[in-house]
């Protein structure tokens, strides 16, 4: 007995463009005590289904066909008021920004009650009491005082649980999480994941996992949709999908998907595969790391953000960091990037030490071309106001000396190298998609031919087919041009992809260091063992290992 | 919608500064009446002299304080002179008194308030409390002291509505500013070779402009009003300058005795031209917006 079924579901837009299909033709079950994985990439549609489901499109959006049919009710036909009961109380939803799905000025134990005291599971003199017992269902450890914390000091994995804990608090009988795992570490990932995937087994609920990750779907759902533009492509079980994809776009999908045992070439489709390029590799040092250190004057005392690290970066050698938020990797690469100064320790770049001139100088400094960076996000490293070719032709035109002419033709070069079609470059960025804007920062970083390149989780905000063809791009730009990575991320299958050597930090200091293979198949420090264990690990594709 | 980046573009080009203009004004009904406003405005600024039936200045003793008619739309004034005219030819006085004011403190405020933001500090707080002391006053009777300690010119009507102004500008460019010292596009510049003037100058000024229109705007309306205001008390433009303050001046003391027009169609101008300004903002935000377009 399917506790929600939709059939032919059809959601529309109205935009400035005229009227945009999001969802043509959504047919899905549910039945009780079921996870469901709904898997796409951005754009597909997996979201609006769910907010249709909820009634909670915006309001330029509508359902124009099909049926929402929830435990024999007709979800489409029901009463607003009827809605607002449901919600939260039969049907509940776990969002993607935890820290966003919380009020900021209200004690994370009154919005729970808040819930509790709307749909009458407690009144005014018990709520209290059963807030904390909600908070206790989470694994909140001494709930008590959490109840009185705001969301504001409390991290994102703890924020996330308080969502949980807010969703689940009047027992409903249907969770959907919409990205529920997105942005947060991924030790705190699998926490969350198996504290999702526990409660809803105790309580024998159904849930809706949606998500981008085919990789986590597979490890936690029972059943996994695949959608494309609107509609679903596929449906079976997670070890059916790896195993045999019947559709070339879960195929796609699964290929695309980073796991052990893959390398770069692979995560394209086959036909799109070119051989792997020769990298260039050597034992003369580019950039020494000494005693790196830095301390922030904190509200309490200070802050060592850095505790004093060293590491060498050899000539046309791909380096990771890999760290959890809060580790300091990316206090690093801001120094390491002259965009701030080191309390203490030494950069030799080429022997000579770049800590002795200020960041504040620096940008000014004959060097400054020799050591550029992507950033992590893609959104809010371009400036609004400027066009891709703007953006890209800035490095040039401040710190080389080419002609209008030559700077033109120079930033269309570039657009050729990293695969941006040159008519894109006249648009702003919020006109330009995720993949696009992540060749377009990649192409400033590379303009000025820089020695040293700092790419600060270039990938972690794309969907994983343009993740893939980003991360080969990579590959080919290093073969090309002899660049030396830092590659700063905390995916770990990523960094066994592209580095030849991996940093794994920990509150401020490196933990382990050594080649990628080493410290992937036999770390030695607990905290790499953690991480490895931590990353999701879809069923290894069969095919893949013979080809 | 994300697309990988190989696929064909479509085929629709994306707008033009002009096509978005003109969809701004399409899509806001609200905001075309708004332009139409300021066009009509403009006209009577820049043209408004040459298109007067009679000299404003001209004064005709056997017309005295005719009520409106043909030939005097709005009536005559107590010494005869056609208040049509001088309603119209009024309209650069106070468009220009009001444009400079706001033009300046924007000038100020936008170099005070960018200085403040990205640099914080000491001169943050310093720059803060000095514009809180501006603001501690109220603004009309600083303005007042200011023209009265200066001098009954023009030029001094500017200096004090833009005094008066520059804490608004400067504490909006502050807090936009602010927020955008640490953003990717500012390292980016940096990374790019920009000293930080230049970052801040060409990167993260420009990004607070769209809150800034709407400021402009409004501002615009009360800077009319305040020039209006310090005339109509008797400070800064002096008789027999056509000038709307002075003209509701002089008409309220008719408006007991009947003659309601002196003081009305003035009033109604000024009126005109802060709804104007007022209505103006939000499509102006949209315009400088790149966001905006598709």
């Amino acid at each position: 007995m399917s506790l929600l079924s939709i059939t032919d579901l059809k959601v529309s837009f109205q935009t400035r463009r005229g009227e945009v299909q999001a969802v043509r033709g959504v047919s899905l079950e549910l039945k009780k005590g079921e996870i469901l994985g709904v898997v796409g990439e951005s754009g597909s549609g997996k979201s609006v289904t769910s907010y249709a489901l909820m009634r909670l499109l915006e309001s330029n959006g509508r359902i124009t066909g099909g049926a929402l049919t929830y435990d024999g009710m007709d979800l489409r036909s029901v009463k607003e008021s009827t809605m607002r009961d449901l919600r939260g109380r039969e049907i509940s939803m776990v969002f993607q920004n935890p820290r966003a799905a919380l009020n900021p000025i209200r004690k994370v134990g009154q919005q729970i009650e808040d819930v509790l005291r709307r749909h009458a599971k407690a009144t005014r003199s018990t709520a209290k009491a059963e807030a904390i017992k909600a908070l206790e269902a989470v694994r909140i450890n001494d709930a008590e005082a959490r109840y009185n914390a705001y969301p504001f000091e409390l991290s994102g994995g703890m924020c996330q649980r308080i969502v949980i804990a807010l969703a689940l608090a009047c027992d409903p009988r249907l969770l959907i999480a919409d990205e529920p795992t997105t942005g947060l570490d991924i030790t705190t990932q699998k926490a969350v994941m198996e504290l999702i995937a526990d409660l809803i087994a105790e309580r024998g609920m159904s849930a809706m996992v949606i998500t981008h990750d085919l990789g986590l779907a597979a490890q936690y759902c029972d059943r996994i949709v695949v959608m494309k533009d609107g509609g679903i492509v596929e449906e079976g079980a997670p070890g059916q999908m790896f195993a045999a994809p019947r559709h070339a776009y879960t195929r796609k999908l699964v290929d695309a998907t980073p796991r052990e045992g893959t390398c770069v070439r692979a995560l394209l489709p086959a036909e799109q595969r070119t051989p792997e390029p020769d990298l260039p590799k050597s034992d003369t040092p580019l950039l020494e790391v000494r005693n790196l250190t830095k301390t922030y004057r904190g509200k309490s005392g200070p802050v060592h953000a850095v505790k004093g690290i060293s590491f060498t970066v050899n000539k046309g050698e791909s380096v990771g960091l890999v760290g959890e938020s809060g580790c300091g990797k990316s206090t690093t690469s801001s120094i390491l990037v002259r965009l701030s100064d080191p309390t203490e320790g030494e950069i030799l770049f080429n022997g000579e030490d770049l800590a002795l001139t200020p960041a504040a100088g620096f940008a000014r400094d004959p060097r400054r071309a020799a050591i550029q960076m992507v950033f992590q996000d893609a959104t809010d490293s371009f400036n609004p106001r400027h066009t891709a070719r703007h953006s890209i032709s800035e490095p040039l035109a401040r710190l080389t000396n080419l002609s209008r002419l030559d700077l033109k033709a120079r930033v269309e070069e570039l657009a050729d190298l990293v695969g941006l079609p040159r008519p894109l470059l006249e648009r702003f960025p919020h006109q330009l998609s995720g993949g696009q804007k992540a060749r377009v920062g990649i192409a400033r970083a590379i303009a000025v031919d820089p020695q040293f390149l700092i790419l600060d989780e270039p990938t972690a905000a794309l969907d994983v087919s343009i993740q893939a063809l980003v991360l080969n791009l990579l590959v080919d730009l290093r073969a090309k041009l002899g660049i030396s990575y830092l590659f700063v991320s905390h995916d770990l299958h990523v960094v066994r992809l592209l580095c030849d050597h991996v940093i794994v930090m920990k509150d401020g200091e490196i933990v382990e260091q050594g080649p990628t293979s080493k410290v992937m198949e036999t770390p030695a420090h607990p905290y790499t063992r953690q991480l490895l264990a931590a990353a999701p690990k879809p069923p290894v594709l069969a095919t893949s290992a013979a080809e | 919608m994300t697309n990988s980046g190989s696929t064909p573009l479509p085929a629709e080009q994306q707008d033009g500064a002009f096509a978005h203009m003109a969809y701004v004004l399409r899509s806001n009904p609200v905001t075309l009446l708004a332009f139409c406003m300021f066009a009509v405005l403009m006209i009577a600024a820049v043209l408004g002299p040459s298109l007067v039936p009679y000299d404003p200045l001209a004064s005709n003793a056997a017309l005295a304080l005719d009520p409106p008619s043909l030939a005097h739309w709005f009536g005559t004034d107590s010494l005869g002179r056609d208040v049509f005219s001088r309603v119209i030819v009024a309209t650069r006085l106070d468009l220009a008194i009001s444009i400079a004011a706001v033009a300046l403190s924007f000038l100020i405020g936008s170099v005070l308030g960018s200085i403040a933001g990205y640099w914080g500090g000491w001169l943050d707080s310093i720059l803060n409390r000095l514009f809180d002391t501006i603001m501690a006053f109220p603004l009309f009777v600083l303005a007042m002291g200011i023209v009265a300690a200066l001098g009954n010119t023009v030029e001094n009507i500017v200096y004090a509505t833009a005094v008066i102004n520059i804490p608004f500008y400067a504490r909006l460019v502050r807090a936009e500013v602010n927020i955008r010292r640490d953003a990717g596009f500012a390292q980016a510049a940096k990374l790019a070779g920009n000293a930080d003037i230049r970052v801040l100058a060409l990167h993260i000024f420009p990004n607070a402009l769209p809150p800034m229109m709407v400021q402009v705007s409004l501002n615009l309306g009360w800077a009319i009003l305040n020039a209006a205001g310090l005339s109509f008390i008797g400070l800064g433009v002096r008789p027999p300058t056509a000038e709307w303050g002075i003209m509701v001046a002089e008409g309220a003391n008719f408006i007991v005795s009947g003659e309601w027009w002196l003081a009305l169609f003035p009033g109604f101008a000024l009126m005109f031209a802060v709804f104007t300004f007022n209505l103006l903002g939000d499509g102006l935000r949209d315009i400088v917006d790149p966001r905006q377009r598709s």
